[in-house]
């Protein structure tokens, strides 16, 4: 494997209360790739990728062991800010979740409390071309971000997360709730974006994963319910030729 | 078999809608028996009667002006007169002024006896008896207690000449003190125990403490006014601390000490209704905004305050009636039992709506449980207004969050 | 510049950057917090001071308080009996008064109505519940004591009595009551009824003998809540139930309950220091441990059952 990482993960163990959702996790991103994360539901996918931008401290009851190093820092260390972490790893959700305000206020929110004075118009304009949303939108910037249809909305939370310009940013099921439509052009997008920025995205659509990604991880649970990977490499390896048994299986019956 | 069980389930159905039916029934015969005083046919007598001042043939409503200012200096004291001249020149006062002086300096008329609505309508010969066999001088005439003179009339001794206005102004500063004191407090709590507090001890105990604050009987907050905000506080709550106390014989009975002990009593209710609301705001919003990298705070007050606000508010609005209506805090703290007139400042005495109301139908004279009637009608016509308010704002959210 | 830093819109750095702001306002909403605990700090406070000064004054003895059937302030005889017993008479016919009445209301609000008559009758039980209780004193006194006299005799009932302000009380409290236990009563699952209409039970069986019982600590909850509310409340028996205490049973005697007595001793200008202002703070100890053990037990009930059904 190439040796451009931007994300180390050392260990991670991800304990909910008494319940260890993730055990010792092993894994390096590439810069500029598109990962994804695939395997049966409750495998710990959306875990993992939770707690690389530190989502899980929100949660209740989370302990997180075990290391992700990023910019040469454990981000789990004492001293990392996860605020400040969150800036630079962003994060786009299952469900489109724009604010319950103008299209414009949700490229501008993000900047302006993370400080950017620079001209909001232009950002504006820049990072719904960058999500390719600008014609959809660019005579409606004022209306309610709630109107625009779902497909719309979940390129919106993209635009939204790219206007803070993030090194990383992570996906967690962006096209579950879409169209098959709506998705085609979500996945072109991540196509393009991976050229600025480093993409992390969890998803059960093995196509999906298959048509867009650069490295595929896969987790299985254990007999504990525990997640664990079980094999990561580059996507083509993983779909044509993949070492484990357990992959083979999973990645043939889901193709069926 | 089957029959009688089958008439049990009828019978035992009836009574459960019964026992709900009840209970609207209650409400209408409280409002009916409060309608039921607040109007009805009176009988006055006059001290002297308008033939017996002006025997033109055209009657005293009718009389001229010059003709009604002379009524008055023939009938009133001439130091009387002066003052009345003095507060505003009889060449400036129109007709219905100095008509005005005149009936009440001169006619004088006085409430002898009152009967309630029920009464005036279904016995109506009877009070015509009553009128003709007692009150040979009276003059009978269906009167409305609740009128614009008793919303704008200082209170005063004689019932039908009494008002709330000071009351009212009472109740308005109290309220205005209260929510000033529990709406920052209430809500900070709240957003402090549903987006910072870990689950400790501590905030575990907060929590389990504010449930029980809410249900702590009002009357013990009245005495942790007193014993506080009157006693303790007082050169702050009485103002000579600032050199500015309205009223010294108030004592720390003041505005300033009944409203922050209203506060404190309608705290609780603020916390609980924020924290369900806060509550409501769902989690996906919240984490978009942890996303971007917003701190606590920045989604705070960007995001959790503007989505929940209006149940904020609704909750508030509630918290804000129940301490309108409340009283026996009131009187713990020392409500006074007679202002004349309007407070001026925070600093001074005061008496508030339900403790009017409170007073009047203490009292013996029946005249003023009529005047206790009004009252409580303006109390609950404001507490409908504030209970709509709050139901429109509810309505109001309902649609906005549809999109 | 860092490795892997954009040249970039904004300062990128991972570091803890001390917020002020942040811990600031975290401080500040903690306080805030923190000052409900001491309002009832305070409350505890102030009442206990007080009437450690009350029974610490000589006048009377602890055993003396809780055993005297004579409150005469004036003559020095403090025993809380009499208006701890026209209290407690007060209470009791509020509750039978709410009790049956909002039980049965619940369990046809919950069991039998249609939602349309839920959605029109709700809001009226809201609107009672919602009346401020000056105006349930202003009815007890000038309408349920005529209506007791009318029927009972002129001679019979004083013009104060606790019948009349435990009645009202009644109407006040009934609501609450239907509320809650109705709550109570459409937490019972529905598989538990099915069952039982499946065993050809009639509409009354199913109410009373599978999700009345399934409900009962529920329910036991709503009563007990309903009883503290009528234990602390003023303004009704302050204006119905009569002025000077007596120790009697008779519901259609003038008796002074403990919020009544506070009320009317606190309304005229007392003293402080007085003997008269630290027995209203005996009594008030008194009746905030009687409200806050209620309340804490309803409470309890109420997260038990929360429990058995989560």
């Amino acid at each position: 494997m190439e040796n451009n990482n931007i994300l180390n993960l050392k260990d991670l163990n991800v304990y909910y209360g008494a319940f260890r959702a993730v055990k010792d996790i092993n894994l390096n991103i590439q810069k500029n790739k598109i990962t994804a994360f695939i395997g049966p539901s409750g495998c710990g996918k959306s875990t993992v990728l939770r707690s690389i931008n530190r989502m899980n401290d929100l949660v209740e009851g989370t302990k997180t062991v075990g290391e992700i190093i990023f910019q040469d820092r454990n981000i789990y260390n004492r001293n990392v800010d996860a605020v400040s972490l969150r800036k630079q790893i962003g994060m786009v959700f299952q469900k489109p979740n724009p604010f319950p305000k103008s299209i414009s206020d949700n490229i501008t929110w993000g900047a302006k409390i993370n400080g950017y004075k620079g001209d909001m118009g232009q950002l504006v304009e820049e990072s719904l071309k960058s999500a390719a949303l600008w014609d959809e939108v660019k005579d409606k910037l004022d209306e309610n971000a709630l109107r625009l249809s779902g497909g719309q909305q979940q390129r919106l939370c993209i635009a939204r997360t790219i206007a803070v310009k993030p090194e990383i940013i992570l996906m967690d099921e962006p096209a579950s709730a879409l169209d098959p439509i709506a998705t085609l052009k979500i996945e072109d997008l991540m196509k393009t974006l991976s050229k600025d920025f480093t993409i992390i995205i969890v998803t059960h659509n093995m196509q999906q994963a298959s048509r867009i990604s650069d490295y595929t991880a896969f987790l299985m649970t254990d007999e504990n319910r525990s997640g664990h990977l079980v094999e990561y490499n580059r996507t083509s390896k993983i779909f044509i030729n993949p070492k484990n048994k357990q992959t083979e299986d999973y990645i043939s019956g889901r193709f069926g | 078999m089957d029959i009688i069980r089958q008439r049990k389930n009828f019978i035992s159905k009836l009574v459960f809608q019964i026992a709900t039916i009840a209970g609207i029934f209650a409400l209408i015969i409280l409002l009916f028996s409060i309608f039921n005083e607040a109007f009805g046919y009176v009988i006055f007598e006059n001290e002297k009667s308008p033939a017996e001042i002006y025997d033109s043939g055209i009657g005293l409503e009718n009389a001229s002006k010059e003709d009604l200012v002379k009524i008055l200096e023939n009938n009133i004291s001439k130091g009387l007169m002066r003052r009345f001249n003095f507060d505003q020149s009889f060449e400036t006062r129109d007709r219905e002024n100095v008509l005005e002086l005149v009936i009440i300096e001169v006619v004088n008329p006085t409430i002898v006896k009152a009967w309630a609505l029920s009464t005036s309508i279904f016995q109506k010969k009877m009070i015509i008896e009553t009128l003709k066999n007692d009150y040979p001088e009276g003059n009978l005439e269906f009167r409305s207690w609740l009128s614009l003179d008793f919303l704008f009339s200082a209170q005063s001794s004689i019932p039908e000449k009494t008002g709330i206005i000071t009351a009212l102004t009472g109740s308005l500063m109290l309220l205005l003190i209260a929510i000033i004191l529990a709406f920052p407090l209430g809500v900070g709590t709240a957003l402090y125990l549903e987006e910072y507090a870990r689950p400790n001890k501590l905030n575990k105990l907060i929590q389990l403490n504010i449930y029980n604050l809410a249900g702590i009987p009002s009357i013990i907050y009245g005495m942790l006014g007193l014993a506080v905000f009157v006693r303790f506080l007082e050169p702050i709550t009485s103002g000579n601390l600032f050199n500015n106390a309205a009223n010294s014989t108030a004592n720390g009975r003041t505005i300033l000490s009944a409203g922050l002990t209203l506060g404190l009593l309608i705290l609780p209710i603020i916390i609980i209704n924020a924290q369900e609301a806060i509550r409501a705001v769902p989690k996906s919003l919240k984490f978009s905004s942890y996303g971007l990298g917003a701190t606590k705070w920045q989604t705070i007050w960007s995001h959790i305050l503007p989505y929940s606000m209006d149940r904020i508010l609704t909750g508030s609005i509630l918290a804000v009636s129940r301490a309108l209506g409340e009283t026996a805090p009131l009187i713990v703290v020392g409500a006074s039992t007679f202002v004349a007139q309007k407070p001026d400042s925070i600093f001074s005495k005061f008496t508030a709506l339900p403790i009017q109301i409170y007073q009047w139908t203490a009292r013996p004279q029946p005249e003023f449980r009529k005047v206790a009637a009004a009252a409580i009608i303006v109390l609950l016509i404001l507490l409908l207004t504030l209970n709509a308010g709050a139901v429109m704002l509810r309505n109001h959210h309902k649609n906005k969050k549809k999109g | 510049m860092k490795p892997g830093n954009k040249a970039g819109l904004f300062e990128k750095d991972l570091s803890k950057t001390l917020l002020i702001k942040e811990l600031l306002i975290k401080g500040l909403l903690n306080f805030f917090a923190v000052i409900s605990i001491s309002v009832t700090m305070g409350i505890v406070y102030i009442l206990s001071v007080e009437a450690f000064l009350f029974f610490s004054s000589g006048e009377v003895s602890l055993w003396e308080f809780f055993s005297s059937t004579e409150w005469q302030p004036v003559i020095n005889k403090f025993g809380i009996l009499p208006l701890l017993n026209s209290t407690l008479m007060t209470s009791l016919i509020a509750m039978l008064v709410a009790g049956p009445l909002g039980i049965f209301a619940a369990i046809y609000l919950s069991e039998y109505a249609s939602d349309n008559f839920k959605a029109r009758v709700k809001p009226i039980l809201e609107i009672l519940a919602g009346i401020p209780t000056i105006v349930y004193g202003y009815f007890a006194l000038t309408f349920i004591t005529p209506f007791l006299k009318n029927i009972f005799g002129h001679e019979v009932v004083d013009v104060y009595n606790t019948a009349a302000a435990g009645i009202a009380m009644g109407i006040l409290i009934f609501p609450m009551i239907a509320s809650m236990s109705e709550d109570a009563l459409s937490a019972v699952p529905s598989g538990l009824k099915q069952a039982a209409y499946g065993l050809g039970a009639t509409k009354l069986e199913v109410s009373t003998g599978i999700v009345v019982p399934a409900a009962v600590s529920g329910i036991m909850a709503a009563f007990i809540v309903g009883l503290s509310r009528a234990v602390g409340e003023t303004m009704i028996v302050a204006l119905a139930a009569g002025a000077g205490s007596n120790f009697t049973f008779n519901p259609f005697r003038s008796a002074e309950t403990m919020t009544g007595y506070i009320a009317r001793i606190s309304g005229g200008d007392i003293g402080y220091d007085t003997v008269d202002y630290n027995s209203i703070f005996a009594i008030g100890i008194f009746l905030f441990l009687i409200t806050l053990v209620l309340n804490i037990i309803s409470q309890k009930i109420i997260e038990r059952y929360r429990e058995i059904y989560d």
